[in-house]
């Protein structure tokens, strides 16, 4: 505790940062979790049925990009080529061609025409954790599925962390009437039902991701909101705040300056819990086949498939363990974010 | 020392640890029976650690040494109980008070279910027997009318009631010692006396030690036999009051008793031709307050703070406003920074407040603002340069970014915070200074836009009392060279008498009596304001 201020000086959001990494659990589930994300992002390069780069008779092709027509590479039809044919890999066979794979060779929506086993088929060297009951590869739907699952979080963090803090700093920064207001507002909003709305919407509209966002940020602020009003109620009437009043600074300023810094601890403290629970929620719908329409990779569907094969235990298995670790790492980046920043220990 | 003094709790080597951090080091003490021994030191000593620590009250610390208390049923050493057996002995061998009654009692129970609880608890008696000795006790205390004031819940009693109620509590099972930490400090100057005076009749007529702890030597002279001084978890001197105080031997309690705030330079008269930098008349705030029952839904009540004040301020002068908490003055101050609302005529520089953010702006920068509380006044994520500049760009955008370093910095050495000293001064963050320099850190973010008038809201009344020295040493050099005018705000009749030219004394609201400091303090006329200078003045310097 005592070599920082001998050495740097370090804002208290360094600080909070040092006490973070000393807690190694959550630490280590960041980089996991941060690992996990960017593999997912390059989802198409790790799991794709179009080789990476291909040579074919002195040709370079580089299918990942480009959409090669099957007579490029000695078919008979003009459509795209289909890699996971027989006739296409002895092609590719032939001395001077090659080509090179991704590490699974599936994409989340590759239906493996010419597999041998019936559907949903175990795993096996070509499918590492089997196929589903439409014969798509389980790793590409779950690697696939946990980026759209953990963008989906993200977005629909970022749209609440938006609206809540804007709501709770108007409220507890005008206080009063505003307050009086905007609590009564929010109080009327939050006994809608949710769920209801959700599947009327679903019914209504045709299915998609984005619909799912705007449905779930209509009421994922509430609670966010009111954490920041309690903080700004506190802050503002501090007097560091009643000093830059003094000193002449807008509301404007008061508030981006001295308020909204000071209030953030914990919007950023629930962070990686609203995340974990919109990815739950969105499990969920899917689950309940109200989410994301039938053709997107997610958690939820692959679950839904498991429950509906019982006896393909690699379906349910796989699905369970990536969304338990997901929510396990949220969980324990969650704890050491809200010991790095607790008030008790930030005061030293 | 008498040959037939018992002792009663002997502490021989105490030491007391966090982690690896050790706060108490060697602390070696002795009290005697029905002896008043007070503890005094700075925040930080570890003189309240000591105590606490006796009865195993301090929760991860590593406590070692021996603290054997002799009572007639046999002697014992505290460290070595049991946490069953040290609850035998809290409350009813040792008792404590802490400082701020409202947080140590309970607001759930009434005050006699709580007192009655702890006589239950050490004494068998019925609960009938045990609530008419806490309405006894709370007879004994002087609570008036203590049969209807023991069914009342600690938020409908006074202050000075709430501590009074404490001190029965703590009285309730005759305690052979009695640890009291600092148990005037929340209480207004006039009733510190009393409680005090309450302290020592009941100390005499129950025969209890008292182990006091404080950091005010007024107290230590009234109302102690003997004192120790701590300075950073280290005994550096005991001995009788008397000793202590006329012949003190080591360098930090000399350093203690000259800690009295005094004037440093002789004061030339006001010159009469002096601008005024703040002038009021008929001066009024009032704030909307609920009223009870169905009236409340439609209409508010209305709490006159402040009542047809009236005073001037020259500039170069202090005007010292002093008052008991919830006199109206921090309002008073809130006021004369524009920062509340008010009815009446506030000058500032011959100028009034618009209401109006661009219309103010000049007069924000002619007025400026030091509070009480250096923790809560910096905003904890901004550094030093943040701070110190953020007036400068509001009232100077031409400054570009070198420019306002060199004012920063110029401001802060006025201050007395140099790079020597604290090396990257301007990327430093609060946390990295004491309170004291916290405190200058507040003043020189208030001097930087040069302002004429000077807000000081209670600048010293958290601070420890040879810091509080520096710091109005250092306000009334700033005054003499800047030719500033103070309008300071406090209810310390030391700091009024070291800093003010005039005063003006509040009770309620109103203004009970305006005049020179020498008038206030030697000829005080209105009898509030002969008990508040006869409160603080309770021991004239030798």
């Amino acid at each position: 505790m005592s070599e920082p201020s001998v050495t740097v000086s370090l804002s208290p959001s360094q600080r909070a940062w040092q006490r973070f990494k000393q807690h190694r659990l959550g630490y280590w589930s960041l980089i996991l979790f941060v690992t996990l994300v960017v593999l997912s992002l390059g989802a198409e390069l790790l799991s794709n049925d179009k080789p990476l780069v291909a040579r074919y008779e002195g040709k370079w092709y580089f299918p990942i990009v480009q959409n090669v027509s099957e007579t490029e590479f000695g078919g008979d039809f003009d459509s795209p080529a289909d890699y996971l044919d027989p006739f296409i890999a002895e092609q590719f066979e032939r001395p001077g061609n090659f080509a090179i794979y991704p590490i699974n060779r599936s994409h989340h929506r590759t239906i493996n025409y010419f597999a041998k086993d019936p559907n949903p088929a175990a795993p096996s060297a070509q499918n590492w954790l089997g196929t589903d009951d439409r014969g798509r590869d389980i790793f590409a739907r779950l690697l696939y599925g946990f980026r759209v699952s953990v963008l989906f979080g993200l977005a629909l963090m970022f749209t609440g962390v938006v609206i809540g803090v804007l709501s709770g700093a108007l409220q507890g920064f005008y206080g009063g009437r505003t307050d009086l207001v905007m609590q009564r507002l929010i109080e009327i909003w939050s006994s809608m039902p949710e769920l209801y709305l959700m599947i009327i919407f679903s019914a209504v509209l045709s299915p998609s991701i984005w619909l799912l966002l705007v449905l779930l940020s209509l009421f994922g602020w509430i609670g966010l909101s009111d954490y920041v009003r309690a903080e700004f109620l506190r802050n503002r009437q501090l007097d560091y705040v009643r000093a830059a009043r003094a000193l002449g600074q807008s509301n404007w300023q008061i508030i981006r300056r001295h308020i909204l810094p000071n209030s953030l601890t914990p919007v950023v403290t629930f962070l990686p819990f609203r995340m974990s629970a919109a990815i739950l929620a969105l499990t969920s719908l899917d689950f309940l086949g109200l989410g994301v329409p039938p053709d997107t990779p997610s958690l939820g569907e692959l679950l839904s498939q498991g429950k509906n094969n019982l006896d393909a235990w690699w379906i349910s298995l796989s699905t369970f363990v990536v969304l338990v670790l997901t929510l396990l790492l949220l969980t324990f980046m969650g704890d050491a974010l809200r010991d790095a920043l607790d008030p008790r220990k930030e005061s030293r | 020392m008498s040959p037939d003094r018992q002792i009663l709790l002997d502490v021989q080597d105490l030491h007391i640890a966090f982690g690896d951090k050790e706060v108490v080091r060697g602390v070696t003490l002795q009290i005697a029976r029905g002896e008043k021994l007070a503890l005094v030191g700075e925040s930080g000593s570890g003189k309240t650690i000591t105590a606490m620590s006796l009865l195993k009250l301090v929760p991860q610390a590593r406590v070692t040494g021996r603290a054997v208390l002799t009572t007639p049923e046999g002697s014992q050493d505290l460290l070595q109980l049991s946490e069953r057996a040290l609850r035998g002995v809290r409350g009813k061998d040792v008792a404590v008070i802490f400082q701020e009654p409202m947080t140590a009692l309970n607001p759930l129970f009434t005050i006699g279910d709580q007192i009655a609880e702890v006589i239950e608890l050490h004494q068998a008696t019925t609960k009938a027997q045990a609530w008419a000795r806490a309405v006894e006790l709370l007879q004994m205390t002087g609570i008036p009318e203590p049969q209807r004031r023991a069914g009342s819940y600690p938020h409908q009693l006074s202050g000075g009631q709430r501590q009074r109620a404490m001190i029965a509590m703590a009285l309730a099972c005759q305690p052979q010692l009695l640890l009291a930490d600092e148990p005037t400090t929340a209480l207004d100057v006039t009733l510190r006396g009393q409680v005090l005076d309450l302290l020592g009749d009941l100390q005499r007529s129950h025969g209890m030690a008292v182990l006091m702890i404080t950091h005010d030597l007024h107290l230590v002279r009234r109302f102690a036999d003997r004192v120790a001084v701590m300075e950073n978890g280290v005994l550096v001197e005991s001995g009788t009051v008397a000793e202590v105080f006329a012949n003190p031997q080591h360098p930090y309690t000399r350093k203690l008793l000259d800690s009295r705030p005094t004037r440093d330079a002789a004061e030339a008269p006001a010159a009469a031709n002096a601008p005024v930098v703040l002038e009021a008349q008929g001066l009024q705030v009032a704030y909307p307050v609920p009223q009870p029952g169905f009236k409340g839904w439609f209409k508010s009540g209305r709490y006159e703070a402040v009542k047809a004040a009236q005073f001037s301020l020259r500039q170069g002068r202090t005007l010292g406003v002093i008052g008991e908490s919830g006199s109206g003055k921090s309002t008073l101050a809130l006021a004369a920074l524009g920062l509340q609302p008010f009815e009446g005529s506030l000058q500032v520089a011959g100028q009034s407040w618009q209401w109006r953010h661009a219309l103010d702006k000049p007069l924000r920068r002619a007025v400026q603002v030091v509070f009480q509380d250096p923790f809560s006044s910096l905003s904890p994520r901004m550094s030093v340069e943040e701070l110190v500049t953020e007036g400068l760009q509001v009232h100077q955008p031409g400054l570009d970014a070198a420019q306002r370093q060199r004012k920063a910095l110029d401001t802060l050495a006025e201050v007395g915070l140099t790079e020597q000293q604290f090396p990257r001064l301007l990327s430093r963050y609060p946390h990295e200074f004491s309170g004291g320099q916290r405190q200058r850190l507040a003043l020189a973010r208030a001097l930087v836009v040069e302002p004429r008038l000077l807000v000081l809201d209670e600048p010293t009344s958290a601070l420890d009392v040879t810091i509080q020295k520096q710091i109005l040493s250092l306000l009334q050099r700033l005054q003499r060279e800047r030719g500033l005018s103070y309008l300071l705000i406090t209810h310390d009749v030391e700091v009024v008498a070291a800093m003010a030219h005039e005063v003006i004394v509040m009770k309620n609201g109103e203004i009970v009596e305006t005049g020179s400091v020498d008038q206030i303090l030697n000829a005080p006329q209105h009898p509030y304001t002969q008990v508040l200078v006869a409160a603080s003045l309770v021991v004239q310097p030798a």
